[in-house]
């Protein structure tokens, strides 16, 4: 049976396979997990051949299809086969691997990386299952299409969605290299054996290289379920491995989006309203248009409040280079009504959200009673904590190319996290049918979500239409400091009560923080369960009696997900509050956490639907067995209770669960004159399965620093509805002189792997101010520390 | 608009650019040569470095019409095969993350380690505190300079 397929390699800028041509006999389908199903899909060599230029010369290629469910299978299967495209969506391939005749690999990454390691991650994955030569697997970054299954690189996901599906690409192709030799000889396939690039037949002493096998293995049938490989035969998985980026990048090669090179471009940049949903009353650009090298000064529709991924709109100053273009807009005369959003004050609007934190809010988890257990407690303990408003602050700025062609179509490239939304917003804001967009993906120079946020890349898109040229557009370190989509600042309250022994019997929690929401949807009061699931409702402590609200609080700024999201400040008061706990009761803060942390148990029942981070419950339980295995392994590297500390020295620990991952910090502090050192810091992770051991170090050392930095320095204020801080003078990141001692130790596991970009990050600011507690006696209610 | 000849890499180039337009900018959008990093504009994050006849200098703060004729020197000519000691430890120890800010750190740190061949971890943080990174490699900068530090010929 053959059939046209409707799935397309890779859209504009290079060839489309539209119309490929696939055998359905050739499919498979293996069960992956409880929730999806993988499919592996052999795609026709000759079509490949002559239609792809990604792949050219690969005469073996496979796609691996992800993302349905085990019951919608058929149907998706039924709707895919015939011609046409009405089943195009249903599919989702999450990965290419092509072999060509020399023995090449290549594996399209449809990830992004921006420092996490991806691009270092998916080839050890493959290559491990396919018995390929990890030096001769290529990576190719994808373009943002649908078919490439979810690419929005957020979540810590790409290793806890794609291991799986990786793996049986390799292992499919594995099985059929096998095969494809074992024909060849005439032998049974039991008796070959794959390794490191080669096919062997032991008993007749023959070998056979993988690019020789390519032909052949493409008509070999593809398997079901391809067995993994035992784990104690793993090569590259769980390994050491040098970044696949590195030698470009110490070379200066590596291409970001600010590298981009376009024939013929122009550079652009934008001054922007100072508030959000601001008026553009008039302007001059007479001044600007004198600056040698400015050549146009074009203007863009400011967003509204409700701005999702609208580009903010202003000015743009189009140019010869980005200088002439950051003079232009120096010399703009610019008058504009500030809107309603001039009123909003970070001062008073912390009052207000400390005043919604102090009053009940809607209820979204209790357990027990917990006003009858305040009412027979024998003490309680109150605390208020805020965290202000934070910024990314990615190295390189929100920057996009784009060129809006004469066809009417429009080709970017674009340092984002989420290719598939920059694509469809660009399609929104040129008023284009999206397969008339490619975008491509840069190296992003950091992220951190807020190259989620598509604006940017929009943005590039209208001012490339509005001048009929390429236009490279390039944010001000200014501008993407103070028109970022910020973390969102909040109040929080906590009670506790004891009892005679000081044992904690009910807990009072109320979190209020504008929604990231409110940029989507209108009269947004309170925050999404999503948030509340981040570090709030999934508060692990034994305690009989819980009740946890949420209080209202509006956006008058875009807010937007930053690394770990509403963890960074759920984790700190929690934790932060825990060690007063242990203080007021006059216990080891330690020996308090783990009481509190109680019997090792499953937590599934906090969520009867789905774990709060798309996680296999089933195969990995929310587990506090898991908790207090990293804060045991944390607390004992550092010496807790053993160490001998100086005067002003103390230990503080914290613990915390996030995108399927454990992690605790134990920092050592001294305090002297007000003044905070931290010494050393121990951090302990149980991600599960490791894939990448060394980018699961680099990712706990760099949320040792970003966490430090914002427990150090971190604060965004608005006055007048301005942001107050531009740069790195007045929004300092930390500086290699303030980094501690580090050690990280990572939990050995068999589980299946959780994320690793964030969940670092959450607890380092509490095991910070626990540790100031522990010194000075003095609890840290707020963000940044700022000790009188 | 007036012409400067300027030296980069070994290679003369004459560029008709405004005088006060920094040499950062020249080199990127000018020369295309985009090793070089924009980072903040204001001399505080380092991303920018180059050398000026052997001396790390932030080019985001240098005038073109300053440059004079020093011998400009970018990541992609600190060598031509990127064996430069720093570059070969920044791979080994695998320093980057996203790798925005490293082109920086390696030009700062190549310039002060000729004169000063054997860093202690304190003379290490006192002359890279100017550059910033994100991403947090920190640790690893310091071990890469360090191991480096051993090959790097004064």
């Amino acid at each position: 049976m053959r059939k046209n397929g409707p799935f397309i390699l890779q859209r504009a800028g290079i060839d489309p396979v539209s119309g490929e041509q696939y055998d359905a006999s050739d499919q498979s389908f293996a069960g992956s997990g409880r929730e999806s199903y993988t499919a592996v899909l052999k795609y026709s060599r000759r079509k490949f051949l002559r239609n792809s230029a990604l792949f050219a010369g690969s005469a073996f290629v496979l796609g691996v299809f992800t993302g349905c469910r085990k019951e919608e299978l058929p149907a998706v299967v039924e709707k895919a086969l015939p011609t046409g495209t009405a089943g195009e969506a249903a599919f989702h391939p999450n990965v290419y691997i092509a072999l060509n005749e020399s023995g090449d690999v290549f594996v399209i990454n449809p990830r992004s990386e921006m420092g996490q390691g991806v691009r270092s991650s998916v080839p050890p994955a493959i290559a491990d299952e396919m018995e390929a030569d990890l030096d001769r697997v290529h990576v190719i970054q994808a373009d943002g299409d649908a078919q490439y299954g979810n690419q929005n690189t957020d979540g810590s996901t790409s290793m806890r969605n794609l291991f799986d599906q990786w793996r049986t690409a390799g292992a499919t192709a594995r099985v059929m290299l096998v095969s494809a030799a074992a024909a060849n000889w005439g032998v049974p396939p039991e008796e070959c054996e794959a390794e490191n690039h080669e096919v062997h037949h032991r008993a007749s002493g023959r070998t056979v290289g993988y690019g020789e096998l390519a032909s052949l293995a493409a008509d070999q049938p593809v398997p079901e379920a391809p067995a993994f490989k035992p784990r104690a035969k793993w090569r590259y998985i769980g390994k050491e491995i040098r970044g696949t980026d590195n030698r470009d990048i110490v070379q200066g090669k590596a291409i970001y989006g600010l590298d981009v090179k376009v024939p013929g471009m122009l550079f652009a940049s934008v001054e922007h309203c100072p508030t959000i949903a601001g008026r553009l009353v008039s302007y001059d650009a007479t001044a600007a248009l004198a600056v040698p090298g400015v050549r146009q000064v074009v203007e863009i529709p400011v967003a509204p409040m409700l701005t999702g991924f609208a580009p903010l709109g202003g000015l743009a100053v189009v140019a010869d280079n980005t200088w002439a273009a950051f003079k232009g807009r120096e010399k703009l005369v610019v008058e504009w009504d500030l809107g309603a959003n001039a009123a909003y004050d970070s001062a008073s609007y912390r009052a207000g959200l400390e005043a919604s934190a102090a009053a009940p809010g809607i209820e979204a988890r209790n357990v027990g009673d917990v006003e009858a257990a305040f009412a027979s407690a024998a003490t309680t303990l109150e605390a208020a904590y805020y965290v202000p408003m934070l910024a990314h602050a990615p190295m390189e700025v929100p920057n996009a190319t784009a060129w809006v062609k004469d066809d009417g179509s429009c080709e970017c490239w674009a340092p984002t996290q989420d290719p598939q939304t920059a694509r469809a917003t660009v399609a929104q804001f040129l008023d284009m049918d999206e397969s008339n967009v490619t975008v491509h993906v840069t190296l992003l120079g950091g992220a951190f979500g807020r190259k989620s946020k598509a604006d940017f890349v929009a943005e590039a898109a209208v001012i490339s239409k509005a001048v009929g040229a390429p236009v490279k557009l390039t944010w001000k370190r200014e501008d993407c400091i103070r028109f970022d989509y910020f973390h969102s600042p909040s109040a929080q309250y906590l009670k506790a009560g004891f009892d005679a022994d000081g044992k904690a019997v009910s807990w009072l929690h109320r979190t209020a923080f504008p929604s990231i929401q409110s940029i989507f949807a209108p009269g947004v009061t309170h925050a999404m369960r999503a948030e509340l699931n981040l570090g709030f409702l999934t508060v692990p402590y034994d305690i009989p009696n819980m009740l946890c609200e949420n209080g209202a609080a509006e956006a008058h700024v875009r807010i937007g997900w930053m690394r770990s999201v509403s963890n960074i400040h759920h984790a700190f008061a929690v934790n932060a509050f825990a060690g007063e706990m242990a203080h007021a009761v006059g216990r080891d803060q330690l020996e308090y956490l783990f009481e509190l942390l109680g019997p090792d148990r499953s937590l599934n029942h906090f969520f009867p639907e789905s774990g709060p981070y798309g996680e296999n419950l089933e195969k990995a339980p929310y587990h506090t067995g898991r908790l207090r295995g990293v804060l045991r392994r944390a607390a004992g590297e550092a010496g807790w209770g053993k160490v001998r500390l100086g005067p002003g020295e103390a230990l503080g620990a914290a613990v915390h669960y996030s995108f399927g991952s454990y992690v605790a910090w134990v920092l050592r502090v001294a305090v002297e004159d007000g003044q905070v050192r931290v010494l050393r810091a121990d951090g302990a992770i149980d991600c599960g399965t490791i894939v990448n051991v060394d980018r699961v170090r680099a990712q706990m050392e760099g949320n040792l620093v970003f966490g430090l930095t914002l427990t150090f320095n971190g604060d965004i204020t608005v006055k007048n509805g301005s942001v107050e801080q531009s740069n790195f003078h007045d929004y300092p990141l930390l500086r290699i002189n303030e980094v501690p001692e580090t050690h990280v130790h990572l939990i050995e596991s068999e589980m299946i792997p959780g994320g690793v970009g964030e969940p670092g990050l959450p607890p380092v600011a509490p095991a910070l101010t626990n540790a100031i507690l522990a010194a000075t006696g003095k609890p840290v209610r707020e963000l940044p520390i700022r000790l009188a | 608009m007036a012409n400067f000849t300027l030296t980069v890499n070994g290679v003369e180039h004459v560029v008709d650019v405004v005088p006060g337009m920094p040499l950062l900018w020249v080199l990127r959008d000018v020369l295309g040569l985009t090793g070089t990093k924009y980072g903040c504009g204001i001399g505080q994050c380092g991303s920018c470095t180059v050398m000026l006849d052997g001396a790390a200098t932030r080019s985001c703060q240098t005038p073109v019409s300053a440059v004079g004729e020093a011998a400009v020197t970018t990541i992609e000519g600190l060598t031509e095969s990127g064996d430069h000691p720093l570059q070969i430890f920044w791979d080994e120890r695998d320093v980057s993350q996203c790798g925005f800010c490293q082109a920086g750190q390696i030009m700062n740190a190549a310039a002060w380690l000729r004169d000063n061949p054997n860093p202690t971890d304190e003379d290490i943080d006192r002359l890279q505190a100017g550059n910033l990174c994100r991403c947090g490699t920190y640790l690893r900068i310091r071990e890469a300079i360090k191991s480096a530090a051993k090959f790097v010929e004064g």
